[in-house]
């Protein structure tokens, strides 16, 4: 107990439950429509291409995250626009995207700086690496993301739910993929700092699918996944700061024991 | 009320045709080509859709039927022609799609999916109004899903699922339904169910239906009106007419 009340003596530990817990947050919401949509490893590829951006920004000395995040959003974006066209498949376009986005990364922090510390915590997260102006903007980032998503809540049920009743009766299909893929795009920079280009794509699938276990109505599992994701990450920062653990690896070991859980109650 | 309108205009001596020419125009299509990429498989049609038509589309697969539908509907355009849809201006059409296989493990419940229906009404929503709520569940009584309404979509019946989503087509509608082969992966049963479902719209609710089908039995005893599309050629007409037809004494008897 005295060892947790001394945890949040730390201020970057603290700058990490904030941060970490509103990304957590969107990252669940989101998945639920990505995850139902087929769309799970997008987190996934868009998270190798934020490595690409984050290594070629530390390599030209731009700030990392304001030279990641329009390029994700591009990426996001270019990958929508190949789903919708059928002569690549979307998961095909993910994979190429997300390897060479990868092979280009890497290639650059080789050629630069090495394998650093700041790479590393990149590919596998770190609660050192938020500064504090890092957490004015995902703060600021991370509830557009929310009032957006609670904004167009019905919307993005219904674009989920059946894309072409929706583009037959007049509602706006392309914007709302957009934004979803937009919003995606935005929570996967903001997360990747903490948990890591590799692991960040757990937040989006884990809580979705442990709450499509348990709930039938589409509301409580958008709120449960939400709820779940917190908790989870929370459990994971607190391990991980007992245990000396890295923090991504330990918030995706704490979904998976979630997930689990949830499986083994819908199954009853 | 359509009963009466009919005797009134035969006693009047007027035709019955004539009668149907006042009714309001729904969808229209004038000299319009489809295919794909300059290749067109269909040619020179023209037919109009008015309030209280039945209309059956059939052809063979490959003859251009889900393109057509895709225009109709307004997601591509057609190679060349107009296809005029005041329906859809007016956000008074209601489409019945085929499922996808994402929808079949769809966590939501029925009421959530007949709501979504209202999303064409107005752009930004926070919340359904308690007067939409309550419309979606006289929808649902009407079309007996009403004690399915908290069910997870996922876990009904193929039959019980597509009434469902026609409860969210009449949520979007009035005036027009589009059907794309609504009793494909249904039980016989369940087919003649949805067919009573359908009659009963367009009878008692007043609904144009345009459905396309393999199921040319139904089609031939349900629909007012048989649209045939085929190589080349097309043909529309009543089902009377369209067994007459060439195309009808190919593709009909069987």
């Amino acid at each position: 107990m005295k060892l947790l009340i001394s945890m949040f003596a730390y201020p970057f530990i603290v700058r990490a439950f904030v941060v970490g817990a509103l990304v957590s947050l969107c990252a669940a919401l989101l998945g639920v429509p990505l995850v139902l949509k087929r769309y799970s490893m997008i987190g996934d590829g868009l998270s190798h291409v934020s490595f690409g951006a984050l290594a070629v920004a530390v390599a030209c000395g731009f700030a990392p995250l304001w030279f990641s995040i329009p390029v994700v959003m591009l990426a996001a974006f270019f990958l929508l626009r190949i789903a919708e066209s059928s002569r690549v498949s979307a998961d095909a376009a993910i994979a190429v995207l997300s390897a060479s986005a990868l092979a280009i990364g890497v290639i650059v922090t080789s050629l630069t700086t090495g394998m650093t510390t700041d790479v590393d915590s990149y590919m596998f997260g770190s609660i050192l690496a938020m500064s504090r102006s890092d957490v004015a903007l995902s703060v600021t980032l991370a509830a557009a993301v929310l009032v957006l998503f609670v904004a167009f809540y019905h919307q993005l049920f219904a674009v989920t739910f059946d894309e072409s009743f929706s583009r037959a009766t007049g509602v706006k299909v392309g914007t709302y993929k957009t934004l979803l893929s937009l919003l995606t795009a935005l929570t996967v920079v903001l997360g990747m700092r903490m948990m890591g280009a590799m692991l960040i794509s757990s937040l989006v699938i884990f809580p979705a699918l442990a709450a499509m276990r348990v709930f039938k109505r589409f509301r409580a599992v958008v709120v449960c996944a939400g709820a779940l994701s917190v908790v989870c990450f929370c459990a994971g920062l607190t391990a991980s700061y007992l245990l000396s653990t890295p923090v991504g690896a330990t918030v995706v070991l704490c979904d998976l024991v979630a997930f689990l859980v949830c499986a083994a109650l819908g199954r009853r | 009320m359509e009963q009466k309108k009919t005797s009134q205009a035969l006693r009047a001596g007027s035709p019955f045709r004539g009668a149907k020419e006042e009714q309001k125009i729904l969808l229209a299509c004038r000299d319009v080509s489809l295919g794909y990429e300059h290749k067109p498989l269909l040619e020179h049609l023209d037919f109009t859709v008015r309030a209280g038509d039945y209309v059956a589309v059939l052809g063979e697969n490959g003859s251009g039927k889900s393109t057509l539908l895709k225009s109709l509907l307004g997601l591509t355009p057609p190679l060349a022609g107009t296809i005029e849809r005041p329906a859809q201006k007016a956000g008074q059409l209601g489409y019945l799609p085929q499922q996808t296989p994402a929808q079949r493990d769809f966590p939501a419940t029925a009421e959530e999916v007949v709501l979504s229906g209202f999303l064409n009404r107005r752009g930004f929503r926070w919340r359904y109004s308690a007067a939409e709520r309550s419309a979606a569940l006289m929808h649902m009584g009407k079309l007996g899903i009403l004690e399915l309404k908290d069910k997870c979509y996922r876990e009904l019946s193929g039959g019980q699922q597509q009434r469902v989503l026609l409860c969210r087509a009449l949520c979007a509608a009035n005036e027009l339904l589009i059907l794309d082969e609504p009793v494909t992966g249904l039980d016989p049963a369940a087919s003649q169910d949805l067919y009573k479902t359908l009659r009963y719209l367009h009878e008692r609710e007043g609904m144009a239906i345009l459905m396309v089908t393999h199921d040319v039995t139904a089609a031939l005893r349900e629909a007012k009106t048989i649209l045939h599309i085929g190589q080349k050629r097309w043909f529309c007409g009543t089902a009377e007419e369209y067994l007459r037809d060439e195309s009808g004494r190919r593709f009909g008897k069987r």
